[in-house]
């Protein structure tokens, strides 16, 4: 009697697991289809017939699917210059930011530093500010410096507002190796430079590959800055020229998302392959606190 | 003499390796700081920076006058209220979905991430086409289940142009809050949920007395700096609507820059946007003394 009671209850209970986890399913598949719906609209735009994107109603699939407008970004703009100038601007921003957030992060994860906290609190602060308020001063400085459309001005800029979450980051991934291994390391007759060279960089080269890729992404993405200090059209990144191009072919739909196609995969690619880590470094903080 | 290098060198080397960042940030970021509030008292002339005359009060009394500033600081308020609300609620609820099991967990997480990692101007792009008054497939898509009979311009209409903005950012906005609200959540101590369940305690009881109080902090970090990151964020008015129509797109941030750049007018410029700093320490300061009052308690 018992036995089947508990039986039954039991049954009970797969039946609803099996309503929940349809339902979750379910909604999970919804929020991918609204996350990522807009990326396949604009790969469908991107090679459809051109007439066929300004029919009513709306088609959604192309009766042909052709490259032309791959082929026209390439041949009739300067699409490949604004890629080579946004890869060697965001580039020289994750080298320069790496290097220095990792030295700096060595040293407040290390060495006893008077005033830690100052610094800390300092990193933060730079975080809060509007950056309209600094693009004006900013792009005085830069011009007196000649160092508008030039990598090397945005790359400094970029590099500056990375670089106080990025030493952040890199702290939380030192503090989490032991200091012990280090100490073992210099009673093995190395130096300070020699235990983080063999012992701490080995160990912290994957965390380094998530920072990276949070610097990347934001100097790849970022507008406002390179929309101000790289006026010139040679000199314009990605986002700046794809801004450009709304103006200049009176919203070219069928270019701009072919154009938004190539300037996504980049990100998204470095994106998927270190997201795990890169969450983690991301969440350890707040958590924490 | 050896003990004193020695120590010298314990001093010198965290100096030495702080350096090269602490420079770039002071010179980048912390210059320019005090550059645009001596900016403020000036009337600054672009063209002929040596005309630059002393104002004194007069960029903030042009500002407080002008009828644009108030529309700006609404729509600002507007703006970062809605958009910030409406990412905390979905963010939550989709950190309760994300906390269960599913297939693919995984790789779904890092696929709901991407609106994060896409270019605004690409986020901008994307939208202004799907919403497109005439060929937009949001209009069509609303049309087949009935929701509106006719194509509406989104953007273009004063009364849905900043509404759509908001829905925009918090499609971008909803995966951060998201994984923040899901890392809170899954340091959550599983004996806390089992003495909940052994007294009692149903699954709202369980949601509204224990989680949520147990994810506070980090709901309140995340929030006080998506508050300030989206109301810096200006880079949808920018493509999209560029303000307008009329003003209902213009907030803070947007009025700064193009006072500065399209009327040339820095001086003014930096005002509004040294106000618009000012405010956000204001929600800076209150989520400091909201922390203390909860360790004093």
């Amino acid at each position: 009697m018992i036995a089947v009671h508990a039986r039954r209850r039991r049954r009970t209970r797969r039946v609803a697991d099996a309503t929940r986890s349809l339902g979750v399913h379910i909604a999970v598949g919804i929020w991918l289809l609204i996350a990522l719906g807009p990326y396949v609209w604009m790969f469908l735009t991107s090679v459809k017939p051109t007439l066929e994107l300004y029919v009513f109603p709306v088609r959604y699939l192309p009766s042909a699917v052709g490259f032309e407008a791959y082929e026209q970004l390439f041949t009739t703009t300067p699409f490949l210059r604004f890629f080579r100038n946004s890869a060697v601007v965001a580039l020289s921003t994750v080298a320069f930011t790496t290097v220095t957030a990792t030295l700096a992060a060595y040293a407040l994860s290390r060495f006893r530093i008077p005033g830690k906290p100052i610094i800390l609190v300092v990193l933060l602060v730079t975080q809060l500010m509007p950056a309209v308020l600094l693009v004006i001063p900013l792009f005085i400085s830069l011009r007196s410096l000649g160092l508008l459309n030039t990598p090397w001005g945005l790359t400094l800029v970029h590099s500056a507002f990375a670089l106080p979450f990025t030493t952040y980051l890199i702290t939380g991934f030192l503090d989490a190796i032991p200091k012990e291994l280090d100490e073992a390391a210099k009673i093995d007759g190395c130096n300070d430079l020699g235990a983080f060279r063999w012992v701490v960089l080995p160990l912290l080269a994957p965390s380094l590959a998530a920072a990276s890729t949070y610097v990347f992404i934001y100097s790849w993405n970022e507008f406002i800055y390179a929309l101000t200090f790289m006026t010139r059209e040679s000199a314009r990144t990605l986002p700046v020229g794809l801004h450009g191009f709304i103006g200049e072919f009176l919203i070219r739909w069928d270019l701009l998302t072919a154009g938004g196609v190539i300037a996504t995969l980049p990100t998204v690619l470095f994106f998927l392959l270190v997201q795990r880590r890169l969450i983690a470094g991301l969440t350890a903080g707040a958590v924490k606190g | 003499m050896t003990l004193g290098l020695n120590r010298m060198k314990r001093h010198l080397v965290p100096l030495i390796l702080l350096a090269p960042a602490l420079i770039t940030i002071v010179v980048v970021i912390g210059f320019p700081i005090g550059r645009a509030v001596w900016l403020t008292f000036h009337d600054y002339n672009v063209l002929r920076p040596a005309r630059t005359t002393f104002a004194g009060l007069d960029n903030y009394l042009a500002t407080f006058r002008d009828p644009v500033f108030w529309t700006a600081l609404r729509n600002s308020l507007v703006w970062v209220g809605g958009a910030v609300s409406l990412q905390i609620l979905f963010g939550f609820l989709g950190a309760l979905l994300l906390n269960q099991r599913f297939a693919g967990r995984y790789l779904i997480r890092g696929l709901l991430l991407i609106p994060w990692a896409t270019p605004s101007v690409l986020v901008a792009l994307m939208w202004m086409w799907m919403l497109d008054g005439n060929y937009g497939v949001i209009n069509d898509m609303l049309r087949h289940v009935g929701l509106i009979d006719r194509y509406i311009p989104w953007v273009a209409q004063p009364a849905t142009a900043l509404p759509t903005l908001i829905v925009i950012d918090v499609w971008q906005g909803v995966p951060f809050f998201a994984v923040m609200i899901l890392a809170a959540l899954q340091a959550f101590p599983k004996e806390l949920e089992d003495a909940a369940v052994v007294d009692g305690a149903n699954v709202a009881q369980q949601l509204w007395f224990i989680k949520i109080p147990f994810i506070l902090p980090t709901l309140l970090i995340t929030t006080v700096l998506r508050i300030i990151w989206t109301a810096n964020y200006m880079d949808l008015m920018f493509i999209i609507t560029n303000g307008g129509p009329g003003f209902r797109t213009t907030t803070l941030p947007f009025l700064a820059y193009t006072t500065s750049y399209r009327r040339l007018d820095f001086g003014q410029g930096a005002t509004v946007a040294l106000i618009q700093a000012l405010l956000l320490a204001v929600v800076i300061v209150l989520y400091i003394r909201l922390l203390r009052r909860r360790q004093v308690v």
